[in-house]
């Protein structure tokens, strides 16, 4: 069969798969709507999480930056796998335990403030926009590529999806199906993986794969080192960025993970809070198995590329590049007329140019598998897309219905604010699919930045909500305030007003506006705590409440509202 | 102070040395030995692999699987010790 035809079957069996799920698991009170009744097991959870978590750039692009930055995309694999660990050890647990909803609650009752609840709304809001519109470009581009059809259709049948399933089952219909959508995108990820690595290393698995000996009996990273210093590259296993930047960039990636609200907001749906740190154990063991395959793939990936381009006639060519040159994503320019291909460092004299992409789209033809592999990367790459923004339309539609209105509404009844919720998520999914057809040039640029903007707003207050019963609303509102405005101030002014000045020497502290979160979160701490040793402390019920969510007892009967 | 209210100052206690070490750990397995000490590192050679770079794109996510896992064995004994535990 043809590689579209294939790619239909499996789109449309996963949607429907997805869809059925959603009909099954219908959210009946608000209860369901925000945490799935509070009755997921721990492993469904975990599932769930690392669905949710692994993005449409997690599962295309990931791999491709690391082909091309080598041990510098090493910030990727450990930034968002270390944020886990603070997540399981320093937040989950006693968010838990807290058992209200949102991590706006969570700022509002520990600081006692509605002020800290709106800042914390308004950050909650603004990151998680700026990520949906990411994802839902993403859907829109599988589409175009996989089945062919225009950017903008893509968009409104990925709305059309998620709205039908984030709207009608709430936390409930979207848990279960980011539990099918993590089944069909790690298999989509693994199948090639698995084939390519014993291709090229006679080994079966990726992982041990990456550090194996080539036919000609020299290992694969050894011989990718000297292939791309031959080409002018930079050594595949040796950093190009600063060591300070790397460990800023990996830092705030890190404590970004642990503070954004829609991966926080999944540890509040299992029973119990040992079921909360187990649940984070799961989903990074689920996570890991992506993230150890993708530096594999990286490397066979580049290997592979170069070694099948690189001084060969261009007559001669696999077919699985002509076949990508007419989607542009590679593409050969013979500059000096010899025939042949010149895959160079020096951009004057390379003919050759990759999109990193490829590098996961293109893998079932790499390693020449059947057609039907193809259409399984497709349907792999769909359910990261959707399964992320299904995830953060539920927080932006909890933030309005219930951080926003029920907060200055507070006797609404609860089929009134189920409707508000589903009118939100709703009209969130609409905004959402706006900016994927239109995006505004900023999009792209600032998914990256979300996470410094969590890690500089978020993380501090909550860890110290939980590990200090001395800060007090000053502290928290003038931290958070303090960490985002300075994180943010410097993003603009690099990114934005003086692009230009956008190099090591202008940084400060050599820390360039992708770690600058780093910078913005130990700002919080030190605002946080200075403010709050001036100003009195949190009142009684309050120091109360901080000794209640230490202690695990007590998680099952969880204030119901 | 009553001795149900020192038992818990205990429990805290304990809690945040368990947190300390786990953390220590997941410092060292990422930023140190990925990051600060990843040349050194890498004049020694795992397999395929230089030690420091495997550190960075490997080791350091496998470690970070294992510590939670402790992390969750300890403290379930550690909320039965107290009479914490929620079962």
């Amino acid at each position: 069969m043809e590689i579209l035809t294939w790619t239909y079957i499996l789109v449309g069996l996963t949607f429907a798969l997805y869809i059925g799920i959603a009909i099954w698991t219908r959210a009946g009170s608000t209860k369901e709507f925000y945490v799935a009744g509070g009755g997921v097991s721990p492993l469904a959870n975990g599932l769930a999480t690392a669905a949710d978590w692994m993005s449409a750039a997690s599962f295309i692009s990931m791999a491709g930056i690391i082909s091309f930055a080598g041990y510098d995309g090493s910030v990727y694999l450990m930034g968002w796998t270390g944020g886990y660990v603070l997540l399981a050890l320093l937040l989950a647990p006693y968010l838990r335990k807290f058992g209200k909803f949102t991590v706006p609650d969570f700022v509002g009752d520990r600081y006692y403030s509605t002020t800290a609840k709106i800042v914390a709304v308004v950050c909650a809001l603004f990151i998680s926009f700026t990520y949906v519109a990411g994802q839902m470009r993403g859907v829109g581009i599988v589409f175009s590529r996989y089945l062919e059809v225009p950017i903008e259709w893509g968009v409104v049948i990925g709305m059309c999806i998620v709205f039908f399933y984030a709207v009608l089952g709430g936390m409930k219909g979207i848990t279960y199906t980011q539990v099918a959508q993590y089944c069909v995108l790690i298999f989509a990820y693994m199948v090639p993986a698995i084939f390519i690595s014993m291709q090229l290393t006679g080994n079966p698995i990726p992982q041990l794969g990456l550090g194996g000996d080539l036919a000609d009996g020299t290992p694969l990273l050894a011989k990718l080192d000297g292939v791309l210093s031959e080409l002018g590259f930079a050594e595949y296993t040796s950093g190009r960025k600063g060591m300070t930047d790397v460990f800023m960039i990996t830092l705030a990636l890190m404590v970004g993970t642990a503070g954004l609200p829609h991966v926080i907001v999944r540890f509040f749906t299992v029973p119990r809070v040992k079921d909360a740190r187990l649940s984070a154990g799961y989903a990074l063991v689920f996570i890991a198995i992506l993230y150890t395959t993708a530096p594999a793939l990286a490397a066979f990936g580049i290997y592979n590329t170069i070694n099948s381009t690189s001084e060969k006639n261009i007559s001669a060519l696999p077919e699985w590049v002509n076949t990508w040159q007419k989607t542009n994503l590679i593409h050969v320019d013979d500059k000096n007329g010899d025939g042949k291909v010149q895959y160079l460092a020096d951009p004057v004299a390379n003919e050759l140019s990759i999109d990193r992409d490829i590098m996961v789209l293109a893998s079932p033809e790499i390693a020449q598998l059947p057609n039907w592999v193809v259409g399984l990367v497709a349907a792999g790459a769909m359910a990261a897309a959707l399964s992320t923004a299904a995830g953060l339309l539920l927080v932006i539609s909890t933030s309005v219905s219930r951080d926003l209105f029920k907060t200055f509404k507070p006797d609404i009844s609860e089929k009134k604010e189920l409707r508000i919720a589903r009118i939100a998520a709703a009209g969130a999914v609409i905004l959402a699919g706006y900016f994927g057809v239109n995006p505004p040039g900023f999009v792209a640029q600032v998914v990256a930045f979300a996470f410094g903007l969590a890690a500089a707003s978020f993380f501090p207050v909550i860890i110290m909500g939980i590990f200090s019963s001395r800060i007090n609303k000053e502290g928290a509102i003038a931290g958070m305030l303090s960490g985002l405005v300075f994180t943010l101030g410097y993003i603009i002014f690099f990114k934005f007003i003086s692009p230009e000045l956008n190099t090591a020497e202008n940084w400060w502290f050599g820390v360039s506006p992708e770690g600058i979160g780093s910078i913005g979160m130990i700002l919080n701490f030190v605002v946080c705590i200075t403010i709050s040793k001036f100003t009195p402390a949190p009142p009684q019920e309050v120091q109360e409440m901080i000794q209640e969510i230490r202690i695990p007892r007590g998680a099952g009967k969880a204030i119901e509202h | 102070m009553s001795s149900q209210k020192q038992q818990m100052k205990a429990y805290w206690r304990k809690n945040l040395q368990t947190l300390l070490i786990l953390l220590l750990i997941w410092f060292l397995v990422s930023f140190g030995f990925g990051i600060l000490l990843v040349d050194p590192l890498n004049k020694i050679q795992l397999g395929g692999f230089k030690l420091g770079f495997w550190f960075a794109q490997q080791g350091s996510i496998y470690s970070f699987v294992i510590l939670i896992f402790v992390y969750v064995w300890k403290m379930n004994r550690l909320d039965k010790e107290f009479d914490v535990n929620e079962d």
